[in-house]
């Protein structure tokens, strides 16, 4: 009862603010009017809920909340956050795009960046804005959708090729308790291709923070996206791991023939909650899933997945791996629907997890619902102890007991740090793990 | 060099290794032969320092020092090197680099700088030479997806890798063919010196036509129960255990 009533204040709060703020909010009040009633009618989710079950919103959210922030961020605290040199980098400060750390001023051909709130009269933004993530699926997509204050359109055009990853920079510095609705639209035309890092940072702990971020990507016929979630909360303070708090929906539609590859890397953060949604809404689709998640202290990390292939001769291929320390819980929950019409479907999916202490819990469930006959689907979960055997053969080589297992970590990671497709990214992610476990 | 004094070995509470007494000095070959199931691999197990048995009695020193206080790392850097029965595949850890690693740390052990790159590439490629490993294996990851032969060609290049002071090599010769079986031999020949010392168990004695034994001992039962001149493979393989079987009164 008393969590109920916890929860119901932090829905009046946000509901209150909405109608206290909206005619400040930028773009079409109808879509944000929709959101809040579905907000309204799903409230925050409980520890009942059978999708949060593992998470606890109440925890996360205790305390007075603001729903902005205008602290700016030191030259310095940015820097901490830089980690591609040669990346068109967008900072997102509090939830809100920065033009000035920005480094979208001279664009290459094809490639336009802009706030998001100055997208709102064009045709692209109005054709695609809000289209996919459903606010009736999930309660922080209706939040974000209804409260949302700011983020960036990117919009490459048809047949352009962005060479250079766009780096979106999340970062965080709050000294009041704040929940963050940041909101992104990419659109990758007809025959483009883009490659998109979005990292995830907290630079000054000092209050509670929520962020609740969301990303759409539309994906059109024939291009190509590879897309990177780099969620490091506590980077800059390694030492404290009692902070950030990140609700991280990442909504894709595919078009003919596209391919779509995203990744998620969760490092650190006190509560990271990825929603990964993925519509395949024609033929001759390749989608790529991959995550890794290294969990220790208290964190809770929860990755829910779910790849919808709506139409024939598709192929969706899902790589998720975590290491499990201490008291931390990790959950993956992988859910693929294969419509009626989708034959001729590959569908694989595979979960698997080390865990390294007898405190550590690992949720792993995958829902498969399959509707059409001729399709190729499978999934697999493991969860393990490393190796002893291993562990031994390399310390009979003259290596350490800290050696031997910090080479097994990385070679269990490596299936999925290997298909990172950018070297300073992939040599970024080693040097985590190896520090994680020296 | 290495000096086993009444070793008592158990798994599980089952008694596997009953009082083994073994001398081995610097330059020698020592052969160690007996059935299935005899402990052979325990032993070996046991010296490289895997921690699943409990030594319940006697005592295992090399050059002095006390091996069953030091841990399988600090083993192998006073010098053990174990060449498994069955070495374990290891996806994602690179050949190469593990053995970077070992040997650095090997040198940091005794007090010595890290080995320069190229100085490790050199040795790499000699040694690579010397078992007439193929270099893609080499850059492999540990032993994936290697033929049986392969896997203990690629012991035998760690071996040469470390140049450890006393090798155990548990049935390197078995699975090999004959080409292969000359080379491992020949290289096992070659890494050998008067300050060094290897102990060979095999099952067969064609073994020990490439690599000439000092001695021959034969385990039964967690016991060595028979020592003798190399001959005495030539008389194992002729006759059969049971002969030892029928010496002991067994
Ligand atoms: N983990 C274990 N638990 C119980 N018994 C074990 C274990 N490992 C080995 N043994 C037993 O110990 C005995 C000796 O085994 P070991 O592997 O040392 O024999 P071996 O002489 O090397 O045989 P082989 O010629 O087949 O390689 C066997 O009876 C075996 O079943
Ligand atoms: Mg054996």
């Amino acid at each position: 009862m008393e969590t109920i009533v916890k929860l119901n204040t932090i829905k009046d709060k946000l509901i209150a603010e909405f109608e206290s703020s909206k005619s400040s909010l930028f773009g079409d009040t109808t879509i944000r009017e929709k959101a809040l009633e579905a907000f309204s009618k799903q409230g925050i989710p409980g520890r009942k809920s059978e999708e949060y079950k593992y998470v606890n919103m109440e925890l996360a959210l205790k305390g007075d909340f603001a729903f902005s922030s205008t602290q700016k961020l030191s030259a310095k605290q940015l820097e901490s956050t830089q980690f591609l040199n040669d990346a068109i980098v967008v900072v997102i400060e509090n939830g809100k795009f920065n033009s000035e750390y920005s480094k979208t001023n001279s664009l290459p051909k094809g490639l336009q960046i802009v706030n998001i709130s100055d997208a709102v009269s064009n045709d692209v933004f109005k054709k695609h804005y809000s289209k996919y993530a459903n606010v009736n699926l999930d309660p922080f997509i209706a939040m974000n959708t209804a409260l949302t204050s700011g983020g960036v359109f990117v919009h490459v055009a048809k047949s352009a090729v962005i060479e250079k990853p766009i780096h979106i920079v999340h970062v965080t510095a709050v000294s009041e308790n704040t929940v963050l609705n940041s909101r992104n639209l990419i659109v990758v035309e007809e025959n483009a291709q883009a490659t998109i890092v979005e990292s995830f940072q907290t630079v000054d702990s000092k209050a509670k923070s929520f962020n609740n971020a969301l990303t759409e990507i539309v994906v059109e016929a024939s291009a190509v996206v590879d897309h990177y979630k780099i969620q490091d909360e506590n980077a800059c303070l390694p030492d404290r791991q009692d902070f950030g708090h990140l609700i991280s929906t990442t909504q894709s539609i595919q078009k003919k023939q596209s391919n779509f590859t995203t990744h998620t890397f969760t490092l650190s953060g006190l509560l990271v909650r990825n929603n990964l949604n993925m519509v395949l809404d024609d033929e001759f689709i390749e989608s790529h899933l991959n995550g890794l998640y290294l969990t220790n202290g208290n964190q809770v990390v929860d990755n829910h997945t779910l790849v919808d292939h709506r139409k024939p001769n598709c192929n969706s291929n899902e790589l998720y791996k975590g290491i499990i320390e201490d008291k931390s819980s990790a959950t993956f929950n992988g859910k693929i629907y294969v419509r009626k019409d989708a034959q001729k479907t590959n569908a694989f999916q595979s979960n698997k997890n080390i865990l390294l202490s007898d405190d550590g819990t690992i949720n792993t469930k995958p829902q498969l619902e399959i509707y059409a006959d001729d399709v190729k689907c499978s999934h697999g979960t493991s969860t393990g102890k490393l190796d002893e055997d291993k562990i031994f053969y390399l310390r009979a080589r003259g290596l350490s007991e800290a050696s031997a297992k910090k080479l097994l970590m990385h070679a269990f990671a490596s299936e999925v740090v290997d298909t990172i497709k950018i070297d300073a990214l992939r040599e970024y992610v080693e040097a985590k793990i190896s520090k994680r476990f020296e | 060099m290495l000096s086993i004094k009444n070793l008592h070995a158990s798994i599980d509470g089952k008694e596997i290794l009953r009082g083994i007494n073994l001398e081995v000095k610097t330059g020698e070959i020592h052969a160690i032969m007996g059935p299935n199931g005899s402990g052979k691999s325990t032993l070996s197990a046991v010296l490289a320092g895997k921690e699943d048995y409990e030594i319940t009695e006697g005592s295992v020193t090399l050059n002095g020092k006390d091996l069953l206080e030091l841990s399988p790392e600090d083993r192998a850097r006073e010098g053990v090197f174990l060449a498994f029965q069955y070495p374990v595949e290891i996806p994602g850890v690179s050949n190469i680099n593990f053995l970077k690693t070992a040997i650095n740390e090997i040198r940091a052990y005794k007090g010595q700088t890290p080995m320069e790159a190229k100085d490790f590439l050199a040795l790499v490629k000699e040694k690579q030479k010397l078992v007439e490993l193929d270099g893609k294996l080499a850059n492999r990851s540990v032993n994936e997806g290697f033929s049986g032969g392969e896997k203990k060609r690629n012991e035998i290049f760690q071996m040469a890798m470390l140049e450890p002071k006393l090798a155990i090599l548990d049935e390197t010769d078995s699975g090999l063919d004959i080409d292969a079986l000359k080379i491992v031999a020949a290289g096992v020949n070659k890494l050998k010196s008067k300050d060094n010392a290897t102990i060979v168990i095999t099952h067969y004695q064609r073994l020990l036509d490439y690599i000439v034994p000092d001695v021959v001992h034969i385990l039964y039962k967690g016991k060595i129960v028979k020592s003798g001149p190399k001959e005495l493979a030539l008389e194992l393989e002729e006759k059969g255990y049971d002969f030892i079987k029928e010496e002991v009164g067994a």
